[in-house]
This record gives structure tokens, sequence and C-alpha cells, in this order.
């Protein structure tokens, strides 16, 4: 066999095994997951809020983080939606994809997109501070709708902007203003890719810890207003992980089950809308 | 009828045209905020002084930076020397050798990796990767170490960031043109020639530019090195000593400092430091991509 053969099989053998190893460590980090966490689990878990002495081991379970969770995640996605699809619509429909503004706005949010969570969260907190909040649900909200912001943004721009000319055209020569083209003829036509790109934002949003860690704070209660302080999930895994006690360490397992099976439901759920939007899609 | 409609789209042009500028500037207000935020302890101390002195001890007023600067370095060094061999293997065996049916399953797998929670990876770091260093690593090197260490979070940053450089990785490759790749073979090039020769030379760049990415994604994440770092406030010396990076000095003390003079103008700063360092990889790298979807 000649050299280069033998050079190709080399690299060749060291690809797979990196694709190999890459692979295993997502499976790895998903079996341990259930497997340490599946034991722990149980009704009260989901069912019940901490009770006196739970971070002693005593009865109860995380309710409280995975409403508070839901809350802070689901409003920080409402709010994240509220600014993004205007601001896509108004790229992709208004302004034309070389004008300075078109291009200044998708190189920021691409920046955006790479600033690190705790940031943040400290700028979440000195806004609050700045506003007069304590650590609340609304500040977590906010927080998180400034870093979903990139995500949900980006992920609607790469779908809307393969709509076609042609179906603006379309509704141009109708007679149709900017305004019903976006919202009658490509909302309605890139609709699942919306819903994916939000998808795809709350699932990162309630898997972030440091962008809540001191905008939403933690309490063992549900949260029922705007200004009250809540748990989240990673943050209960966060603290229960780091007490002395066995038992609840293993609930930071159970915690740890229950999250991901919750980010790992929002990710099936985009890909399959992702499916149906590109069988949809007018070409 | 008519000037209703008119009117509307004009309403709403405006108002989209706000949220669309106010999108475009949180970057900048948000450097702007910690800027001013950090402007107490800026107008006390020098920078140089905060950025290379080792002392922290905020009753004293002691702010020196430096543990946990060489103690980020450290940890995202390790994580990137871990990171960018096996992205970019994978990367090239999903684009130029695998079958399309095996790349189309295996995308989604990997794109599943970079969507668990950063707390998920550290609980998985404190239950898999710090025992193994405690337990085997460390006693073979002849030393002790409690587990929590610069490798710990170097090995799990590196897993969090594989999926960052594969999937801009595969981008790049995928953007370039098959032709060129047809002329190498048809020069008598075999496979891992043309892509040694041919789609590496002409991928570097973005192969670079997605490096820099996976860099300044390990340089700020927070949640799984404060779990399974160490956090000890000392410049690490090796890889199996604990450090205490920047993102896990703020989330460690944030909350607290508000009743010690200068402490949360500190921390800002150090949220300043982390968003310049992020602001500068993610402008380079941004660029440079930009470049390369322009000329192809």
């Amino acid at each position: 066999m000649d050299k280069r053969k033998i050079e190709e099989n080399i690299f060749k053998g060291l690809m797979i095994a990196s694709t190999v190893m890459i692979l295993s460590s997502l499976a790895l980090i998903i079996g341990t997951v259930i497997m340490k966490g599946l034991p722990a689990m149980s009704m009260s878990m989901i069912t019940q809020t901490p009770k006196g002495g739970y971070y002693l081991g005593k009865e109860g379970g995380v309710l409280n983080a995975i409403v508070g969770s839901l809350y802070v995640a689901g409003g920080g996605t409402l709010l994240s939606l509220l600014i993004s699809l205007p601001m896509v619509l108004f790229l992709n429909v208004y302004v034309k994809r070389t004008s300075l503004l078109a291009v200044f706005t998708r190189f920021s949010l691409d920046v955006l997109w790479g600033v690190p969570s705790i940031v943040y969260g400290a700028f979440g907190f000195s806004i609050m501070l700045y506003l007069g909040l304590r650590a609340s649900v609304l500040g977590g909200i906010i927080a998180l709708s400034l870093l979903m912001l990139p995500i949900m943004s980006r992920a609607m721009d790469e779908v809307i902007r393969m709509v076609p000319q042609e179906l603006f055209d379309a509704s141009y020569a109708l007679g149709a203003t900017k305004l019903e083209t976006a919202v009658k003829v490509i909302v309605r036509q890139t609709l699942p890719g919306i819903l994916t790109a939000v998808l795809i934002a709350f699932g990162r949003g309630i898997g972030d810890a440091a962008s809540v860690i001191f905008t939403t704070g933690f309490t063992d209660h549900i949260p029922t207003s705007l200004f009250q302080p809540a748990a989240t999930l990673p943050l209960a895994i966060f603290f229960q992980l780091g007490t002395p006690f066995p038992e609840v360490q293993e609930r930071a397992y159970a915690s740890a089950l229950i999250l991901t099976v919750i980010i790992l439901a929002v990710s099936v759920a985009s890909r399959i809308l992702t499916k149906r939007f590109t069988r949809n899609i007018v070409k | 009828m008519q000037r209703k409609r008119f009117l509307k789209d004009i309403i709403a042009g405006r108002l989209m045209l706000v949220l669309t500028v106010f999108s475009g500037l949180i970057v900048f207000l948000m450097a702007l905020g910690l800027y001013f935020r950090s402007q107490p302890i800026l107008a006390v101390k020098p920078l140089s002084d905060l950025l290379f002195s080792s002392g922290w001890h905020p009753l004293r007023g002691e702010f020196g930076f430096l543990p946990f600067i060489t103690g980020t370095l450290w940890v995202t060094g390790v994580a990137v020397a871990i990171a960018i061999p096996f992205s970019l293997l994978t990367a090239i065996y999903l684009s130029e050798y695998a079958p399309r049916g095996l790349r189309e399953w295996l995308k989604p797998l990997i794109d599943l990796l970079a969507g668990i929670p950063s707390v998920v990876y550290g609980v998985w770091g404190v239950l898999v990767i710090v025992p193994l260093i405690k337990d085997y690593i460390a006693p073979f090197y002849g030393t002790f170490s409690t587990g929590y260490s610069v490798l710990a979070g170097g090995i799990v940053l590196a897993i969090m960031v594989f999926p960052i450089i594969i999937h801009v990785s595969l981008e790049i490759f995928n953007a370039v043109p098959y032709e060129m790749r047809e002329a190498s073979w048809a020069l008598g090039a075999t496979q891992w020639q043309t892509i040694k020769h041919v789609v590496l030379r002409k991928a570097l760049p973005g192969v670079i530019a997605a490096s820099v990415l996976g860099l300044s994604r390990a340089f700020g994440e927070t949640m799984a090195v404060l779990m399974v770092a160490g956090n000890v406030a000392k410049n690490p010396t090796s890889v199996l000593d604990p450090a205490y990076p920047l993102p896990a000095l703020i989330a460690n003390n944030y909350g607290e400092m508000l009743s010690i003079p200068l402490y949360d103008s500190a921390l800002l700063l150090a949220a300043l430091i982390l968003l310049l360092v992020v602001l500068f990889f993610n402008i380079i790298s941004r660029i440079i991509l930009v470049r390369i979807e322009g000329s192809v």
C-alpha cells in the first residue's frame, strides 16, 4: 500500500474515532442523568413544593422550581417574541437586505448571540437596581428576554429570508401594503418556522441559570405576582447538589432529569415543526 | 378606508423601526451600562492594578483579578485544546466522508448537545469527570487532586463547545465549491489529499472563525465551570489544580456584595471585562464569516 493511502486511513480512523467519541459523550451525559435521576424520581418531586427541612432531606418536591421556570421562561419568550417578530419582519419586508440598518442589526444580533449569560444576569440586575426592582419574576423575564432575543430573531430571520421574492411581488401586485404583506402573507407562510424559533429560544431560556441567579432569586413558594421572587429549575439543581446531604443530592439528579426531559421534549417538538415547515414551503 | 390602511402601515413601520434600532443597540447599551457601573472602582484604582494584582480581599478593599483571569485562561485553554481537534475531525468526517443519510442523522444529535443546559453539564461533570480525575488521572501522575480542577472544567467546557465548532465548520466546508474537489480528484489526489490541500486551505479562515466562536463561548460559560472547577482563588500551576474563573466569581458573589463598598463595582467590572473580551472575539469571527458568505 502506498504512503498516501496509509495517511488517508490513519486520518479517517481518527475522524471516525472523534465522531464516535462526541456522540458517546452525548449518550453518556443523557445516560448518566437518566440512571441517576430515575431512582430518585417520585410523584412528590413534581407535585409538591419544598416542606420545612426539605434541604436537610425532609419531605417535598420541586414544583416551585418547575412552575417558576415555566413562568420566567414563558414570560421571557413572550416578551422576546414581541420584540423579535416585528424586528425580523421589518428587516425582511421594510428594508433592503443590503441596507446599512439591516447589515448592522444582523451583525449586532450575531455578536449579541455570543454574550455570556452571566453578563445578561449582571446587566439585568443593574437595570433592576436602577429601577428599584428586587429579585422577581419580572426581573428574570427581562434578563431572559434579552438572552433569547438574538437566538429567536436569528432563527426567524433564517426562515423568513427563504420566502421567495415572488410571494412578496404577488402580494404587492394585489395592492397590499407592506404591513399587510408582512402579517397576512409572510407570517402565515412561515408560521411553523416562527414557532420553531420560539421553541428553540424557550428551550435555551428554561435551561439557563447564570442569567436568573440574581434577577429571579430563589424561594420555596410558587410566585403569585410578577414582583415576587421565584425558584427556577437550574438553580434548584445547583442548590440541591451543593448541600452535604446525599438524599438532597439525589433530588438534584431527579431535578436534572426533569429539566432534561423538558428540554428534549421542546427540542423534538421544534424538529417536528421544522419538518412540517420544509414540506409546506412555497418554492 | 384606503387612508387608514396606509396610516396603519406607516405607524407599524415606525414602531418596527424603533424595535429594530433598540435591538441593534442592546450590545452597546450593555457595554455602556456596565462601564458606568464599574466607574466607582476605576476612579479609585488604576486598571493595571486591578488586572495584575492577586490579592482578593473585598473587606479590605483589595480587588486583584489576576487569579481569576489566569483561572479563566487555563480552563478556556484546556477546553479549546481538547475541543478544536475533535470537532474539526468530526466536522471533516461528516462533511467529506459520511454518507448523506448518516450525516442527516448525526447533525440533530450534535445539535442536541448544544441544547443541554449548562447546569446539567455541571451535574454530569460532578458525577463523572470529577471522580474520574480524582480516582484515576491524578493518582496515575502520582499527585493528589480533589478532582475539582482546571482539567474537569476544561473537559466539560470542551463538550459544550463541540456543537458550536462543528456546526459552523460544516457550513464552511459546505461553502467550498464541489468543483474544486472534483478538480483535485481529477489530478489524481486522494480524498485526504484533497481535504488537506484544497478543502482545508480554502476553509481555513472559516475554521479559525468557528474555533474563535467556540473559544469565546468557553470563555464566558458560567454554571458548569462554577460547579466543577473548584473555585479556589489562586493562580493554577497545573491542570490538576483548582481554578476560579471570572464568570464563577461573578455568579458566586453577586447579591452578597451590596453591603461592601466598591464590591459591586468590582464585580460589574469583571462582567465588563468578560463582555469586552467576548465581543472582541465575536466581532473578529463574525467579520470573517460575513466575508466568506459574501464571497461564495
